[in-house]
């Protein structure tokens, strides 16, 4: 937690100056009553009525001057809760961008996005309440009683005895009810999902008449939902009728004792009603003072968790074996390399060797799981291999600068992800200085040039996540990114999935036309996707078991000769 | 004004037998504002028996103090049973309007569904059920409660002193105006900053969410510059909306003040020249003074809420109103089928704008395999819609051996169909839950026997608690694959006459897919199947394939009729060899 106090740095003189004018704004309004007992006794004691108007100048005088504090206070607490939740949130962003693949899998980018967006505003909401009334409640709340002590030391014995009782039964309540509300939102969070499975399995669930039984379930998590909701309401409804019995029962306490005391002439009776004032007054911030501390209590949940975050270390590639040394010559190079995910038992890939050279068509099959899309990763260092070499123009890839390796590679990920914003800004993420004419050559080698121009040329917009175009489209536009850039290796994952034959045939002959002649790695479970590569590996759980052309592997290779049976003609075989 | 009161009218219906709690409430509430308002009373009488030296009525005292402590104590009960009263009602409603939209959402047609994006009926099902009891009832009760104080409040000082209570009740609107007029200038900040939070979180989803991407590119570094500039726009705004609003409190706190003071100095003043006005009454009127505000500030809150409840109830009404599913109730029901389909000059259109199925009369008789085929978004699933009647025909008829499926129930209709779809579904719950969905008897035998079947048993049993084990929503940390193991398993274990696979094994590798064609060939056997593939070579030998595109069947007949007529099947097929 410690670790976010850096961020606040640049604005400690406002998260110091917030507070201390709110603590001088509750200095004067813990004066007024005493002002109040003064006009009784004096004023109205005496019927000195130049007395009275004075005082009467000097309240209204004492509330401008805490409006005036309280105003500063809310400034500056704005500024440095804001402030300091915008140097949060940049800082976070800033860490996910150095963190690498595997720490990627680790976290899962669904939590960075809560961590982000949810988490931050919620510190932010906490910072700025606990600048402002963190201090200044317990401070009204002791003030009172030292001003009480100050007007009648046995009367004041009072307060001392109700605080503490009062702070109990706010404690106890809280210490209840707060961990029952996460248990709540838990329960919450099964009926939702009720909910929403019930909608995206609607078609299952109507084929296989579970009407009854979902709602069933539903009902269940539902009537135990309500069962806490009830349980936790009658526990909360407790404390305002507790405190408020307290409060009310000191002040007949303090109209006893001082009415007493009044009669022995030690008190006057302006100063029984600056005691009934104060005891108000702490009813008050008790209130208060219960929201401040949920709303913290949350706020420090959020803290910690923004602060695993910022602190999570970087996983570290385990370095190449020095006796391995790059060949030089080859585009790609991989010797005997082996790669396990982080915290997985088996491992994901063994002993894998190959080279490519310039302008060769490498092929990779096999079935889901079997490593193609990790053997990929591998090249552009998205993952470090954890046993052997992976060099690429005959330098180890974990030797090079991250940006200098990826700029020569163009890489198609299975996923087809677009960003916001024109056709342009997205291709132009492949290659950042690249011409119109070399973007529309990128894009008719996509076989995506008449989706731009229908869509309007490359300034035409794309939604979110490339809302508005269909998964072929949107898989063609990220092959064009990968090509924009001429970059001198392409890899290609699975990215013909989404595309029907005739519209891969095409790229397929478009790939091989390219003028700078790139190797190119294609992944796919297709054969007709790889049969003509120069060379084809075919991966069977991590192992390459078989690597060669097409018609070699046909004939030594039974994992390659079973796919291609089931998909290819007798006379293609 | 009309759609208000309709909203008002049917939430109380739904309130049903929480009607009388709602009387009770009220009653409380009213009995609670008397009470509260009557100790400051009591005080006074109280402080007026305390003069000075020598001279304190402790008679008097303590009458005071036992009617006051009875007061306290009649509050104290009264505002608990209140809010026992309040959670019990609110949390009813609550539970009863998702009950009530859960059922709904079991009875409404697939075209509702599929048109609307879950989060939207989630939202209406969860939060705005939330907002619309928080707001609505709890509102209506504090709304109740600030009026009622109000003008106790008012009737209360007057009784007292005209004079001091007309000071009061006409300068407190002030410390309202202060905030209106803050808040209205505000808006456009709050309105700028959730914008502006708007776009972040677009931004922040679409990076941090795709990071992988941004990493394989290297686009770090422009991301982040688009970043800081998007954050520092919201660190101005988000500062500006907050310090503005922030100044509410102070605002509102400093008219109060000022009330306070004049009505001290002009009570001071009263206490001196009036004789009947006494010290004890002037403690009444500052601890009036000081509450008075209070009601009315908590009255500009509540309404507010409830403007928004009342935006959240509409939503919950539009969708417990919405049409459902035309009953099936009386409809016969049908038996086991033979698995003669027969569709009937049908015609169907999504939308009345866009004709899709127009005129098509097909006979498919028991035991045929029916292959469909064409490019992405070709209306494939139209036709599995139709056939399962998750949408009606808008035209013709389609009879399963002779009875029109629309005058059977759904429920004996579909159980005689087998359904796998592309897009995997398994509902959190065991394995065994899951598969066992169409045939909850099935032996433990019969379950490993279907598993092996499909390949599905080697994995399953490697899972911690085997068939018991939970997965979670969506089949968890299944893979694509995995899951469709265990929809075709659920399939084998209930084996109907018809059978409908949609992409079945798309997302299975090529090599367990060939090890369960077997198991797929012995389970069509006999069985009347409707087949959507991707790869045409798994189709040839189907005994009918319909050839669709744009939501039209434009062909049909089998694998060699096709190839000759040279059509789009033709056309189709080749390019999955072209180089």
């Amino acid at each position: 937690m410690k670790n976010l106090l850096k961020y606040m740095k640049q604005y400690r003189v406002q998260a110091v100056l917030g507070p201390f004018f709110k603590l001088t704004e509750a200095l004067f309004e813990l004066f007024v009553p005493l002002v109040v007992a003064d006009i009784i006794d004096q004023g109205i004691g005496n019927g000195d009525k130049s007395f009275i108007i004075s005082r009467g100048i000097l309240m209204a005088v004492l509330g401008i001057v805490g409006f005036i504090c309280a105003l500063t206070a809310q400034y500056f607490a704005a500024n440095a809760s804001v402030g300091f939740a915008a140097n949060l949130r940049l800082a976070l962003f800033k860490k996910i961008n150095g963190l690498n693949y595997t720490d990627l899998d680790t976290v899962g980018t669904s939590t960075l996005i809560t961590r982000m967006t949810g988490d931050v505003n919620t510190v932010q909401t906490g910072v700025n309440l606990a600048l402002r009334l963190l201090l200044r409640s317990p401070f009204i709340v002791f003030g009172a009683m030292i001003m009480a002590f100050t007007v009648d030391t046995e009367s004041a014995l009072i307060f001392l005895a109700s605080i503490p009782i009062l702070a109990v039964i706010v404690v106890a309540v809280m210490a209840i009810t707060v961990p029952l509300y996460k248990r709540i939102q838990q329960k919450l969070d099964r009926v939702t999902l009720n909910t929403r499975e019930s909608l995206k399995g609607v078609r299952v669930i109507r084929a296989y008449r579970q009407e009854q039984d979902s709602v069933e379930g539903f009902e269940q998590n539902n009537n135990e939902l309500t069962t806490m909701q009830k349980f936790v309401g009658r526990i909360s409804a407790l404390m305002n009728p507790l405190t408020y019995v307290v409060v009310n029962t000191a002040v007949i306490l303090i109209i006893w004792v001082g009415g007493k005391r009044v009669y022995a002439g030690d008190l006057t009776q302006g100063q029984i009603v600056a005691l009934y004032n104060y005891m108000s007054q702490i009813l008050i911030e008790l209130v208060k003072l219960a929201n401040m501390i949920m709303t913290v209590n949350k706020a420090l949940a959020s803290g910690s968790r923004i602060s695993n975050v910022l602190s999570m270390e970087n996983h570290v590639d385990t370095p190449t074996d020095k006796a391995l040394l790059p060949e030089s010559g080859h585009a790609v190079e991989f010797r005997n390399v082996g790669f396990t995910y982080l915290k997985a038992g088996e491992a994901s890939l063994i002993d894998i060797s190959f080279t490519a050279n310039k302008g060769e068509r490498i092929g990779i099959i096999g079935a889901t799981g079997s490593g193609k899309s990790t053997l990929v990763n591998l090249i552009p260092h998205l993952y470090g291999a954890t046993s052997g070499l992976v060099a690429v123009f005959g330098r180890d890839v974990k030797d090079y600068p991250d940006d200098e390796l990826r700029s020569k590679i163009g890489i198609v990920l299975q996923k087809s992800v677009l960003f916001k914003g024109t056709v342009r800004e997205n291709l132009l993420l492949g290659g950042k200085t690249a011409t119109d004419e070399e973007l529309w050559a990128a894009l008719r080698s996509a076989q995506a040039d008449e989706i731009v121009e229908k869509k309007g040329g490359l300034e035409a917009e794309i939604e979110q996540n490339g809302r508005n175009l269909s998964g072929g489209q949107r898989q063609r536009l990220c092959i064009a990114r990968a090509l924009v850039g001429n970059p001198e290796i392409l890899i290609l994952d699975d990215s013909a999935s989404a595309l029907d034959f005739k519209t891969e045939a095409d790229l397929r002959k478009a790939m091989a036309e390219l003028p700078q002649k790139p190797t190119v790695i294609t992944v796919s479970q297709r054969v007709s996707s790889v049969m003509n590569a120069d060379r084809i590996i075919v991966l069977d759980d991590g192992e390459a078991v078989g690597y060669g052309r097409h018609d070699e592997l046909l004939e030594s290779c039974e994992v390659y000769a079973d796919i291609c049976r089931s998909q290819l003609e007798k006379e293609e075989l | 004004m009309k759609t208000q009161k309709g909203t008002f009218r049917k939430l109380f219906e739904v309130l049903g037998r929480q009607k009388l709690i709602f009387a009770v409430s009220i009653t409380l509430a009213a009995l609670n504002v008397a009470l509260t308002l009557y100790i400051p009373v009591l005080i006074g009488d109280a402080i007026d028996c305390i003069i000075g030296k020598g001279n304190v009525d402790f008679d008097a005292i303590i009458t005071i103090i036992i009617k006051a402590g009875v007061t306290i104590g009649l509050a104290a009960i009264s505002q608990w049973l209140m809010s026992i009263c309040n959670n019990k009602m609110t949390f009813t409603l609550v539970h009863d309007l998702r009950s009530k939209a859960f059922k709904k959402v079991q009875k409404l047609p697939l075209s509702y569904i599929d048109t609307h994006p879950y989060g939207d009926v989630v939202s209406r099902v969860i939060s705005d059920v939330d907002t619309l009891s928080d707001g609505l009832l709890m509102g209506f009760t504090q709304l109740f409660t600030g009026v009622a104080t109000v003008l106790g409040t008012v009737v209360l000082m007057f009784s007292i002193n005209w004079k001091i209570a007309l000071i009061v009740v006409v300068l407190t609107p002030a410390s309202l105006l202060v905030a209106k007029f803050i808040s209205d200038r505000t808006y456009s900040m709050f309105k700028k900053q959730s914008e502006t939070r708007g776009e972040q979180t677009a931004f922040i989803d679409e990076t941090v969410g795709n990071q992988k991407v941004i990493e394989a590119f290297c686009h770090g570094d422009e991301a982040t510059e688009k970043f800081t500039e998007i954050n520092e726009r919201l660190r101005k705004y988000s500062l500006r909306a907050i310090f503005f609003s922030s100044m509410v409190n102070p605002s509102t706190r400093i008219i109060n003040a000022i009330i306070y003071a004049l009505v001290c100095l002009v009570g001071a003043l009263t206490v001196i020249s009036d004789p009947l006005f006494t010290v004890g009454a002037l403690s009444v009127l500052l601890s009036y003074a000081s509450q008075y505000a209070k009601p009315f500030n908590e009255i500009s809150g509540v309404i507010t809420e409830l403007a928004a409840a009342k935006a959240s109830a509409d939503r919950v009404f539009d969708f417990l109103e919405q049409a459902e599913e035309i009953s099936d109730e009386n409809n016969t029901e049908m038996p086991t089928a033979e698995g003669n389909v027969k569709m009937d000059n049908i015609s169907f259109s999504y939308t009345p704008e866009k004709p899709l199925i127009d005129g098509i009369t097909l006979n498919f008789e028991s035991g045929q395999q029916i292959a469909i085929v064409g490019p992405t978004g070709c209306g494939k699933t139209t036709l599995i819609n139709l056939l399962m009647r998750f949408y009606d025909v808008t035209d013709g008829k389609i009879s399963v051996d002779g009875y029109d499926i629309k005058d059977v129930t759904r429920h004996s209709l579909r159980e005689n169909y087998g359904m796998v779809l592309q897009e995997t579904w398994l509902k959190s719950g065991t394995i065994r839950e899951n598969i066992t969905m169409g045939n909850p008897d099935a032996t433990d035998e019969e379950i490993i026997a279907a598993a092996r079947s499909t390949h599905a048993h080697s994995f399953i049993k490697r899972l911690p608690q085997g068939y018991d084990t939970v997965i979670g929503e969506d089949g968890g940390n299944l893979s694509e694959g995995q899951k469709q193991l265990l929809c075709i398993t659920r399939v084998m274990l209930c084996l109907p006459p018809m059978l409908i696979l949609d992409e079945a094994t798309s997302s299975i590798d090529v090599k367990t897919e060939m090890h369960i064609q077997h198991a797929f060939a012995r389970l069509m056997k006999g069985r009347t199947s409707f087949v959507v593939a991707h790869r045409l070579s798994t189709i040839k030998h189907s005994d009918v394939i319909l050839v669709m595109r744009d939501g039209n069947i434009i062909e049909h007949g089998n694998h060699k009729e096709l190839l000759k007529a040279k059509g789009f099947y033709y056309e189709l097929y080749n390019s999955q060899f072209a180089n």
